[in-house]
């Protein structure tokens, strides 16, 4: 890989990048899962480096794919959440990562429930910053895991007809996965509720459908996204009851879909609610692969960028 | 010191009077007096300039009392000397809100011992600004406030607002509104639309703005009294102010330049300069504002000046406070997009930061006539320059345009005869 397109010391958002960029990854990811099967799984590829995992939104999956994903490549690893640092004391966050990077560490995975703080960040220090998840704007390495899943499974990504359904307002998962799907040629789908499904959509290419059934005829992938309790409370849907009836993924509505598509979640799953319990676990559910996946892809961004570090 | 003095060779432009021509204005004690009359009066060649009759902001935030980290009425007046302001209406939401004739008297205070211009308070429509109860409106008329607001909050009760519009005709102040239903923007940090939904920002509803405007012309009709719709920024509600203005409802507007020079696409770049409130809108409402201006709708720039330190600003963009700096920028802005790009002629500019505010102010300002205070700005319409937000006068920096390229500034204030600003020899040495 010393012919490498990749470039960057920071990775923030899928619609910074290229399709080449995008295939790059997802074939360094490829060669990580490799690793992740063999009986031993350590790779001495950041051996000496410092990453800092800074989640100031709360989170457990994605935190814990970067982690493994930083101790198989044997790199140094601290963990801070916004309880136990100094932002609880008041300090801000540039000056709170200009603390971390002065101890001269190398990469920042960040969490963030503010739109942009990564980016805010990426151009005032010189350590790179992999984006885990920035609000509703971005999460990348949560696409590029969906979208190494898919090209695993069905062999392509171009052409495919992919359907995400569920909250796409306040979802990062579906506009991160939408401009990396894009980018790689398939047909994107959003539907649910109107009042979580923005129109404004179209402008980028994707069809907006208000049902669900127009969302899965044809589909080839189905993306569900957890529907937040506290939606309802905001008054965006009556009820997840309501929510299951309409816009839930169940034996009833999986006729529309082709026999051999996949239903993928990026969890946590409300069972019942936007997918029923026996899909989640049955054959076309590809779940739990995509957790596999995930600490290949981490592995992958983690050491690409970590390669164009200054 | 010579107290007359006659301005020679400048083109004038005094929009109320429609008058645009070259000839001599004649200053004495501090007045305008007919220059025919004047004798030994110290002359002043000003070829190659236009006078125009002292610019009016009357839309910014000084931050004192309270806020003097931001700014201060010093620094303040000092950034609008600068930027060809000769007067600016000081909006009430300092610490403590200027709901009172003591905070008042406090604020012109300062304004005498070191405001570089002259500093007109604007007092709180209703305690502390929070929409409750009607402030003491006679009393702060008699303290010398020239109009009502809120700003920054919108009165949401609506039986209120109702009673505030009625109330203040008896004392002859305007109202001016920031239009918002804080329901429905609640928690946005942008406008909402393409752009919101791209990024995944919360958005303001551009609905927001637009029922609160609807709201208020439907009060200024059955109180027959003006209300003033401050900084318009989306197309519907500029429509409702249009066909409002067209039946003689007694409502006006204001653009702000950052409003006419840009969109919510620039909110990418997640610089907390760009954050204001209401948020930069969409292009379709930015040319709705700019053929606002040109047809009349809006008959007043204002700038919304509302320093913030660079520690409150460089913070992520959800947590970073509304509002930007304006007053050194206002007139580059004004003259480089709407001049130039010929949507409005020299008198039309100018019209908009003189006749345009002493109208909705109702007060003799905005002319160059005999007898009325001697407020000038001098202009450079072609003059090509850089804004460099580090040679602010202004204690605060936060500005979108730093880099901007403009052709058009102000180049000397003039209040009361005596110069306060000056980049021009020929008024330099007159400099005290």
């Amino acid at each position: 890989m010393n012919s490498s397109p990749w470039t960057k010391k920071d990775l923030l958002s899928l619609y910074d990048l290229t399709a080449e960029e995008i295939t790059f990854i997802l074939d360094t990811a490829a060669e990580f899962k490799k690793v992740n099967c063999r009986r031993i799984k350590k790779v001495p590829a950041l051996r000496g480096k410092t990453v800092v995992n800074v989640f100031i939104e709360p989170s457990t999956r994605t935190r814990i794919s970067f982690e493994l994903a930083e101790q198989r490549l044997s790199a140094d690893i601290i963990n801070m959440s916004a309880d136990t640092s100094s932002l609880r004391k008041g300090e801000s966050l540039l000056d709170t990562i200009r603390n971390i990077e002065s101890l001269q560490a190398d990469l920042i995975v960040m969490r963030h429930s503010a739109v942009g703080a990564p980016n805010f960040l990426a151009s005032r220090v010189k350590c790179g910053i992999v984006n885990a998840g920035d609000g509703a704007h971005s999460h990348p390495t949560q696409a590029l895991l969906d979208m190494f899943t898919i090209r695993e499974k069905l062999g392509r990504i171009k052409g495919l007809n992919v359907s995400i359904i569920g909250d796409i307002l306040h979802s990062r998962v579906a506009r991160s996965n939408m401009w990396g799907l894009l980018k790689l040629g398939a047909n994107v789908t959003f539907a649910g509720p109107s009042t979580l499904v923005p129109r404004e959509f179209q402008k980028a290419g994707v069809r907006v459908c208000d049902n669900l059934k127009d969302a899965l005829v044809g589909a080839d992938v189905v993306n569900l996204l957890r529907i937040q309790h506290e939606r309802q409370r905001s008054g965006f849907f009556p009820s997840t009851g309501e929510y299951a009836r309409v816009f839930g993924l169940n034996r009833d509505s999986l006729k529309y879909i082709k026999p051999d598509a996949l239903i993928m979640h990026p969890g946590p799953i409300n069972r019942d609610v936007e997918l029923s319990s026996e899909l989640a676990d049955g054959p076309q559910s590809v779940i739990l692969e995509q957790v596999t996946n995930g600490l290949a892809v981490r592995m992958a961004v983690l050491f690409l960028v970590a390669g164009c570090l200054k | 010191m010579n107290k007359t003095v006659i301005y020679k060779g400048a083109r004038v432009v005094d929009p109320a009077r429609n008058i645009d021509q070259v000839m001599d204005i004649g200053v004495e004690n501090g007045v305008f007096a007919d220059p025919a009359g004047l004798k030994n009066a110290r002359i002043v060649d000003l070829s190659g300039y236009v006078l125009a009759p002292g610019f009016i902001d009357m839309h910014v935030h000084l931050r004192q009392p309270g806020k003097t980290g931001a700014e201060t009425i010093q620094t303040g007046t000092m950034a609008a000397a600068a930027g060809g302001f000769t007067a600016v209406v000081a909006m009430p939401n300092t610490t403590p809100c200027a709901d009172n004739p003591g905070t008042i008297e406090l604020i012109r205070t300062y304004a005498q011992k070191g405001g570089v211009v002259k500093v007109l308070p604007c007092g709180a429509m209703t305690k502390n600004s929070e929409g409750k109860e009607m402030s003491g409106i006679g009393g702060l008329k008699a303290a010398g406030v020239v109009a009502l607001s809120d700003d920054g909050k919108c009165i949401q009760n609506h039986e209120l607002m109702r009673h505030v519009v009625e109330y203040s005709r008896t004392f002859g102040l305007p109202i001016l509104d920031h239009c918002e239903d804080t329901v429905l923007a609640s928690g946005g940090v942008m406008n909402e639309g393409y752009w919101s939904v791209f990024l995944g920002m919360k958005g303001m509803s551009p609905a927001a703005e637009e029922l609160m405007v609807d709201r208020d012309v439907i009060l200024a009709r059955m109180a027959d009294w003006k209300v003033h719709i401050q900084h318009i920024s989306c197309k519907d509600a500029i429509d409702t102010v249009r066909n409002a203005r067209k039946a003689g409802i007694k409502v006006s507007a204001e653009a702000t330049p950052h409003h006419i020079a840009l969109t919510d696409a620039e909110i990418k770049r997640f610089d907390s300069n760009y954050k204001m409130n209401p948020p930069l809108r969409s292009e379709e409402d930015r040319q709705a504002l700019i053929e606002a201006l040109r047809d009349g709708t809006v008959t007043v720039i204002a700038t919304d000046h509302a320093p913030h330190t660079e520690t409150d600003k460089t913070v992520e963009f959800d947590y970073a406070p509304f509002g930007i700096v304006g007053l050194e920028t206002a007139v580059n802005i004004a003259f480089t997009e709407l001049y130039h790009k010929g949507v409005l002629t020299l008198p039309q500019l100018i019209s908009k930061f003189t006749q345009g505010p002493a109208e909705v102010l109702g007060l003799p300002m905005g002319t160059l006539e005999n007898g009325r205070d001697a407020d000038i700005t001098i202009l450079a319409p072609d003059e090509k320059g850089v804004v460099d937000s580090s040679q602010f006068r202004s204690k605060s920096r936060n500005t979108p345009f730093n880099g901007y390229k403009y052709t058009g500034c102000a180049v000397a204030t003039i209040v009361n005869g005596k110069c306060v600003f000056s980049r021009i020899p020929a008024l330099t040495e007159e400099k005290v």
